[in-house]
């Protein structure tokens, strides 16, 4: 299929291009990218771009999507149908599945249902320990062979240090990054909610924010150490913001992700008992979100991953205390960066832009999340402009604190290795 | 004048005239258990379910009294008898009470927020009888109400609450409702014992007993918990009960005309000696009848007008 | 929600409520053959008020006091869940034993008859009265029970949308029955 992306504004950080241009693309890669493309070809799709902002496709770093084990809260066609949705041309699945991905079988599994079912680029990451287990090596080399981009036994931090420190060395040799959820369970053990003012008037157990410190700390220690690449997921303290700030000063490699939700909201969005407000890290309190936009904005924090996590109704819709953590993002996300830190000047949209498509690409070392003549023709179309209030999802969960919330910007299009899924907003054919 | 909300949730969201409103109305509730028959018609034909999901004997003694003595239909369902063993969520209880037609739901919960879920999802009036380590609404309102009745007013009186109070939900709802009626609330009890950040609620902490106790007007004893010494919170029982446990010798360095109160059920020998429990000081007795008035005035307020006020008038 | 009034004619003066109060005990105190067993109870608000002046006429009249009580009927209603404003509770004070008493129960106005039935359930729930005589000083009509006064001092037809205001020195600052009409 050949399409021309005509008149659009385009961003793409890779080639530092931010200017009106046509992008005319065939055979799934981006053939050309210049003002006013004349083309004598015919059987061209042209999209009109007039009034739009043309960026690469987004790529989010921290997807659940549940398959194999729990196709009840969503399956690889449903997440990457919502990724799509929302803008995104590529996810990395968490190995949290069941069974866990920290084999080749499954990695394979997961790759050929999502060649089969997917919407959009699946890429998976693996475990880092068999089972999630904090016990055992899995087997990286393998893994990495299977196709995995990263490792991660995401939900399950690993508490044994030198497990960690294992990993961190052996991962190197795969120039695989080590993605870490940090958190001290001993620390958080029973928590439901950030640890102070709230968690005292709502009768909630607490989770200090040192549980998360405590993780960050040790782990950038064991990365300056190994020198192996530590990626710090969903960061959520100010702590935690100072420490990798330091650490890359000491150009130690770790690279940090934060959530839209952890830039959005703070800990007294709980005061309902919205489960919707249940996450681990736990909403933290304002002066947190101040130091992650600061992260945010002087690179501190590479980039924005959803952390996409689907739940039912009725495991949600149950006492706090025993409804799982978690929500989903997939099609809030582009709209909450571009409503809570590019309208309000936070970031500039380039910047923005690149801490969701060149950012992750390069700490995963995907090709991808580029414009460049040549690459593949993984594209978002976003209208800056257009509102909407959230109210429906593509994902099969509906899991999300933002019903409701009137967000400007949301993807238009979205094409994936040069064919059109979303148009005009609206699902076509994956 | 009638209640914001036609649920009780906590005293965190009352504002004072609405406190009171509930303590001035238990006034003739009281009056009305010297009579021979203690009962009144006001909420006849109206059902009430007591859904317990913990065990309680005096909080659901003095609810299913309360409604009785308003001529309500009482339905008891505990955890110990109901299908709640057998895994049924609290959604799906809910709903079946929907459809068992129930005018309120007194819930008892072990869990923070229960009445709130229940609340969103089904439209009897819902009574909080305690959740978890958040709130027990109908506690602190008798114990205002005792507190007005015994000293005549709860401005400016000097209120210590003393013990655990990171996990209890009395001390949550007594130290909203002191605030809110002016009186200067002290919690005092082990550092492990104290929750983070409670100086934001506009009280006062201390650690040593007996420093605060020259002052008091009231001691508010919580009840301490055995289990909490398995959890590493305070090192023995013993110990707990020399520095925080209330006896004749601490009640010496009070003023004349102090007031001991305590929720119940107490642990005499640990945060209460039998002394001062059946000492004149003490008005832990008297708790459980104005328990049983405040009960009902709140289930008064709340079961009038909310339901009919778009037809009104 | 707030109804307003309007005056539209004065039904008793200060003097004719004097005269229709003395007319009332002795009228009672005859009836009873005297005041033996006779014990006076008053509906809040302005029944109370009433009551009490009674109380002193009969005084006058038999140089004996009778025990006198306050009913509060708030939690005896039968429009208790359609109202929109909750009335506020207040208390009953009843400080004698109604067993075998002839109870004088008395209320300003008798109009459905509503309040007097929820008047006579609280009455039954304190004990056994020998007998329960009811006393007003105005008889509205519109009765929606079976109920009727055994000493009324006035009897005035009204229209349903009109209403009786009755004021007593002790919480109106003056003595006046009035008919007003709703505004709005």
């Amino acid at each position: 299929m050949r399409i021309l992306i005509k008149g659009g504004r385009v961003i793409d950080p890779a080639s530092r291009i931010d200017a009106v241009r046509d992008i005319y693309i065939e055979e799934g890669t981006i053939k050309k990218v210049s003002a006013n493309l004349k083309l004598n070809k015919t059987n061209i799709k042209v999209i009109d771009a007039r009034g739009k902002v043309v960026v690469p496709g987004l790529i989010d770093m921290h997807t659940h999507l549940r398959e194999p084990g729990r196709e009840d809260e969503e399956t690889i066609a449903s997440g990457t149908r919502a990724a799509c949705q929302g803008g995104f041309t590529s996810v990395c699945c968490m190995p949290n599945t069941q069974p866990v991905t920290d084999n080749q079988a499954q990695v394979e599994f997961v790759m050929s249902k999502a060649q089969k079912e997917g919407w959009v680029n699946v890429y998976p990451i693996g475990a880092i320990t068999k089972g999630l287990s904090g016990e055992e090596l899995s087997p990286i080399g393998e893994l990495k062979e299977a196709g995995v981009v990263g490792i991660t036994d995401d939900g399950e931090p690993v508490a044994n240090s030198m497990i960690m420190r294992r990993a961190l060395e052996y991962s190197k040799m795969f120039k695989l990054p080590v993605i870490s959820h940090c958190e001290d369970k001993n620390l958080s053990v029973d928590g439901l909610m950030n640890e102070g003012y709230f968690s005292t008037i709502l009768g909630m157990r607490g989770i200090p924010r040192q549980a998360e410190e405590i993780t960050v700390s040790r782990d950038i220690m064991l990365a300056g150490m190994t020198g192996g690449h530590l990626h710090i997921a969903h960061v959520s303290t100010a702590g935690s913001v100072e420490m990798i700030r330091r650490a890359k000063r000491m150009n130690i490699k770790v690279t940090a992700e934060t959530a839209p939700h952890y830039f959005t909201l703070t800990e007294d969005a709980v005061k309902t008992y919205d489960t919707n407000t249940k996450m681990n890290p736990p909403l933290r309190t304002a002066s947190d979100v101040k130091a992650i936009k600061r992260g945010l904005q002087d690179g501190t924090i590479d980039c924005i991953a959803c952390d996409h996590a689907p739940h039912l109704d009725e495991e949600k819709n149950q006492e706090y205390e025993l409804a799982p953590f978690g929500i989903i993002g997939l099609e809030t996300s582009l709209p909450l960066i571009l409503t809570e830190l590019v309208d309000k000047k936070v970031l500039t949209l380039r910047e923005a832009i690149k801490k969701v498509t060149l950012n992750p690409a390069r700490i995963l070392g995907l090709h991808k999340g580029t414009l460049a003549v040549g690459a593949d023709a993984d594209i978002t179309i976003i209208d800056t402009r257009l509102t909407k209030t959230i109210d429906k999802f593509e994902s099969q969960s509906k899991n999300s604190p933002f019903i409701g919330y009137k967000l400007k910007g949301f993807a238009c299009y979205t094409i994936i290795g040069g064919r059109i899924c979303l148009a005009e907003g609206a699902l076509v054919s994956r | 004048m009638k209640l914001k909300d036609r649920n009780l949730l906590g005293i965190e969201t009352l504002d004072p005239a609405e406190i009171d409103l509930i303590l001035n109305t238990a006034v003739p509730f009281k009056q009305m258990f010297t009579r021979s028959v203690k009962k009144v018609p006001t909420l006849r034909g109206k059902t009430v379910v007591n859904l317990f999901y913990e065990p309680s004997t005096r909080t659901r003694a003095s609810f299913e009294l309360a409604e009785k003595r308003l001529s309500a239909d009482v339905l008891n369902i505990s955890v110990a008898t109901s299908s709640v063993v057998k895994g049924e969520s609290l959604i799906d209880t809910a709903k079946t009470i929907e459809a068992m037609k129930a005018d309120f739901v007194v819930i008892r919960h072990s869990m923070a927020g229960a009445p709130h879920l229940l609340a969103r999802t089904i439209n009897a009036s819902i009574i909080n009888a305690g959740d978890g380590m958040h709130e027990h609404p109908t506690q602190a309102l008798l114990d205002l109400f005792t507190i007005r009745e015994k000293k005549g007013r709860i401005e400016k009186l000097n209120v210590v609450i003393v013990g655990d109070i990171l996990h209890s939900r009395v001390a949550r709802s007594n130290i909203w409702g002191l605030n809110k009626m002016g009186a200067k609330v002290t919690v005092v009890g082990p550092v492990t014992l104290i929750p983070s950040h409670i100086e934001d609620l506009k009280v006062k902490v201390s650690h040593k007993l007996e420093e605060v106790l020259p002052e008091a007007d009231v001691i508010y004893v919580l009840r301490m918990q055995r289990e909490r010494q398995k959890q590493h919170l305070f090192p023995s029982l013993r110990e707990y009960s020399e520095l925080y446990g209330v006896d004749m010798d601490k009640l010496a360095k009070c003023k004349k005309d102090v007031i001991v109160m305590h929720p119940g059920p107490m642990n005499r020998g640990i945060e209460i000696s039998s002394e001062v429990a059946d000492s004149s000081y003490s008005v832990i007795t008297e708790q459980v009848t104005n328990g049983i008035a405040v009960r009902m005035a709140v289930l008064y307020l709340l079961g009038g007008g909310a339901e009919n006020v778009e037809g009104a008038e | 929600m707030t109804n307003l009034y309007r005056t539209k004619k004065v039904i008793m003066t200060k003097a004719e409520i004097a005269i229709a109060i003395k007319r009332l005990a002795l009228e009672i105190v005859e009836k009873n053959h005297g005041t033996k067993d006779l014990a006076i109870i008053g509906i809040r608000t302005r029944g109370v008020f009433l009551a009490e002046r009674l109380s002193a006429e009969i005084k006058k009249i038999s140089k004996k006091t009778m025990p006198i009580g306050v009913l509060d009927i708030t939690l005896y209603r039968d429009d208790f869940t359609s109202l929109s404003e909750m009335p506020v509770v207040k208390e009953t004070q009843i400080p004698f034993v109604i067993d075998d008493k002839k109870i004088i129960l008395v209320d300003d106005v008798l109009f459905t008859g509503r309040t007097i039935r929820a008047a006579l359930d609280e009455i039954i729930d304190f004990g056994r009265p020998q007998s329960i005589q009811l006393a007003v000083l105005i008889d509205r009509g519109h009765r929606e029970l079976p109920i009727q006064a055994d000493f009324v001092a006035k009897t005035f037809k009204t229209a349903l949308t009109e209403m009786i205001s009755v004021n007593f020195q002790e919480i109106d600052n003056n003595d006046q029955v009035t008919l007003n009409d709703k505004v709005s």
